[in-house]
């Protein structure tokens, strides 16, 4: 339905269904639509990147220093899940706002002269909000990773020379790879579409192609235009989790 | 030859469990050592205090004299072979042999040639590419080997390596581990629960049990001249008798309900002095002899049961009211076999019983 209706035309409320590309050339031409392409997949990238980074240690001290409290770590970490994924996002307007938490906390210390806007209603702002939103779902596809590595591997890695930071980067890390690309994966598909937290903590810099999406289908009244807009992210995004999976194949040909 | 490896005194807890429970030995560098022991009875634990990965909780492991208190599992002169071989699964034959020589600051086309060599060595020639996975069992415990080996350690630790492979390879395997040992020189410290294993291939052998070292001997004192009958009976088999001292002067007199009354040098009577006695005695010290022979030393019983093992069999014997003598007889040309309920004549090799007083 969404791909016939990316072919046609709307003016006002009569739909034109004679075929046409005039939407997808647009949506790739148009400078507008162009950057928020490309600010989107900037984001998503960015917040990927960050979220498996901070995940990456919390799953590696659960899985070695867990001991047999694993089950108790991973349920605490997923209490951020127990409010709404809206409230959260709310609550990061609270914490980076022009009067907000941070802000307050940093005149208190006298570190800053005046508040920080830097921090809200642009881009960085929703990298800030969707890193902390999916850190839980990195954690456990790399936390499994990680529980899989026979524990006798390290110790070989040991007895043959390595120290703890080559045995790391020989043998903890490629043998995790799998749960680093599975994890960017959960987390690359879902935030380029992510359409609240720009809404909330964006502004007009951190809006994102699922705002402009939203847009046309409701007041632009354009739902062509809109669906040639979904259609194309959802051929960007599918392009680049195959790189993604092609990637984990090239690390799980090995197993 | 000076000693290799000391362990002093060394005891190892895990929360109420003495895994190790005051240890002391003394491997010769050269030899072919062997942790023998049940499951549970602390060799394998032994075996990680000497490669560093457990730390005692009192006592010490000397490795060539220098104290390896404090000193990480890579930095020791040692290196493992692991039960389950620990071959690194991100990694072909080539990487995983060459994984510990990457540490070091040789060039890699020396490095290549010692792989070369080591793969050689095991009997892996031609293998470098090969995907770690794509190893069967043995192939992969010779990869663990030559990784092992390639680094010329003092000391190569053996964690049960063997237990994971089928009878005939573990057999072959066993050989070559053997001859292996003696080609490299480097002293091998094998931890097996196999008693056949450990006989067959060690210079020396702790037995251990329960965190302690029960005896450390050769294979043959070992097998014939057992200190206490908990290892008589870990090491082979044994039939024990009740006995009782009836004299005593250079020899033990004992009488028991079998044998009668018989004499036993003092150097094979083991344990405190008590007038209890046991006496111990292998199935394959007694002959059956024919039932009309006269001679002295005859007992004389009836079948009970009977173990077939091919080359040998093994015959239960009820002799007199209470005792059973448990008897191996080789299947060799013009023997005769015995079914149940058959009485028969035995003489055993009064020679070769040994007493534990208890």
């Amino acid at each position: 339905m969404m791909f016939l209706l990316s072919f046609w035309t709307q003016d006002y409320l009569v739909l034109d269904k004679t075929f046409t590309l005039n939407n997808y050339i647009e949506a790739f031409t148009q400078p507008v639509y162009q950057l928020l392409f490309s600010r989107s997949l900037y984001i998503s990238l960015t917040v990927t990147f960050f979220t498996v980074l901070l995940a990456y240690p919390m799953a590696y001290f659960i899985s070695f220093y867990g001991g047999n409290r694993k089950a108790l770590w991973l349920f605490l970490i997923t209490i951020p899940f127990w409010t709404s994924y809206l409230l959260r996002m709310f609550l990061w307007k609270v914490i980076l706002g022009y009067n907000g938490v941070l802000n307050s906390f940093l005149l208190w210390l006298e570190m800053i002269s005046e508040p920080l806007t830097f921090i809200l209603y642009n881009s960085n702002a929703v990298i800030i909000a969707l890193t902390h939103g999916w850190a839980p779902f990195a954690i456990l596809p790399i936390f499994v990773s990680l529980e899989k590595i026979d524990r006798s591997l390290l110790e070989a890695s040991r007895d043959l020379g390595d120290g703890p930071i080559k045995q790391f980067f020989r043998v903890i890390l490629p043998l995790s790879m799998p749960g680093v690309v599975g994890a960017a994966l959960i987390i690359f598909i879902p935030t380029v579409g992510d359409y609240i937290t720009p809404k909330l903590v964006g502004g007009t810099d951190g809006l994102m192609i699922a705002n402009m999406i939203q847009v046309q289908f409701s007041k632009a009244n354009n739902a062509p235009l809109a669906a040639a807009l979904s259609v194309s992210s959802l051929v960007i995004v599918a392009f680049i989790s195959i790189v993604f999976v092609l990637i984990n194949k090239k690390y799980l040909r090995r197993y | 030859m000076g000693k290799l490896v000391q362990v002093k005194n060394a005891f190892k807890s895990f929360g109420d469990v003495n895994a190790v429970n005051g240890v002391s030995l003394d491997i010769e560098e050269g030899q072919f050592y062997s942790l023998l022991g049940p499951s549970g009875c602390g060799k394998t634990t032994l075996l990680r205090l000497i490669a560093g990965f457990e730390k005692p909780t009192s006592g010490q492991v000397f490795i060539d004299n220098t104290s390896m208190e404090g000193i990480e599992p890579n930095l020791r002169p040692t290196n493992m072979v692991f039960q389950n071989y620990a071959i690194f699964p991100h990694l072909n034959v080539e990487e995983n042999v060459a994984y510990g020589l990457r540490n070091k600051r040789e060039n890699r086309t020396k490095q290549n040639k010692l792989v070369d060599e080591a793969l050689e060595l095991v009997g892996l020639s031609g293998l470098n590419k090969r995907s770690a996975n794509a190893l069967s069992g043995g192939q992969k415990q010779r990869v663990a080997l030559a990784r092992a080996l390639i680094l010329k350690p003092k000391v190569l630790l053996l964690d049960e390596p063997l237990s994971a492979l089928d009878k005939k390879l573990r057999e072959q395997m066993q050989s070559e581990l053997r001859h292996l040992q003696r080609a490299v020189g480097i002293t091998f410290i094998l931890v097996t629960h196999d008693q056949y294993e450990a006989l067959t291939m060690s210079d020396r052998v702790a037995v251990m049990f329960d965190g302690k070292v029960a005896q450390e001997a050769s294979p043959r004192d070992l097998y014939e001249l057992p200190t206490s009958q908990k290892v008589a009976s870990f090491i082979g088999e044994m039939t024990f008798i009740e006995g009782e001292i009836i004299g005593e002067n250079q020899k033990l007199k004992i009488q028991s309900e079998i044998f009668g009354q018989i004499t036993i040098d003092k150097s094979r009577v083991f344990g405190q002095s008590s007038k209890r006695i046991v006496l111990g005695i292998r199935p394959e010290k007694i002959a059956i002899v024919p039932r009309t022979s006269r001679s002295k030393n005859l007992v004389s019983g009836k079948i009970i049961d009977v173990s077939y093992f091919g080359e040998t069999t093994n015959y239960k014997v009820a002799c007199g009211a209470t005792e059973t003598l448990t008897i191996s007889s080789q299947n060799s040309v013009g023997q005769l076999s015995y079914s149940v309920g058959e009485e028969i004549q035995l003489k055993a090799d009064l020679d070769n019983i040994i007493a534990f007083s208890t």
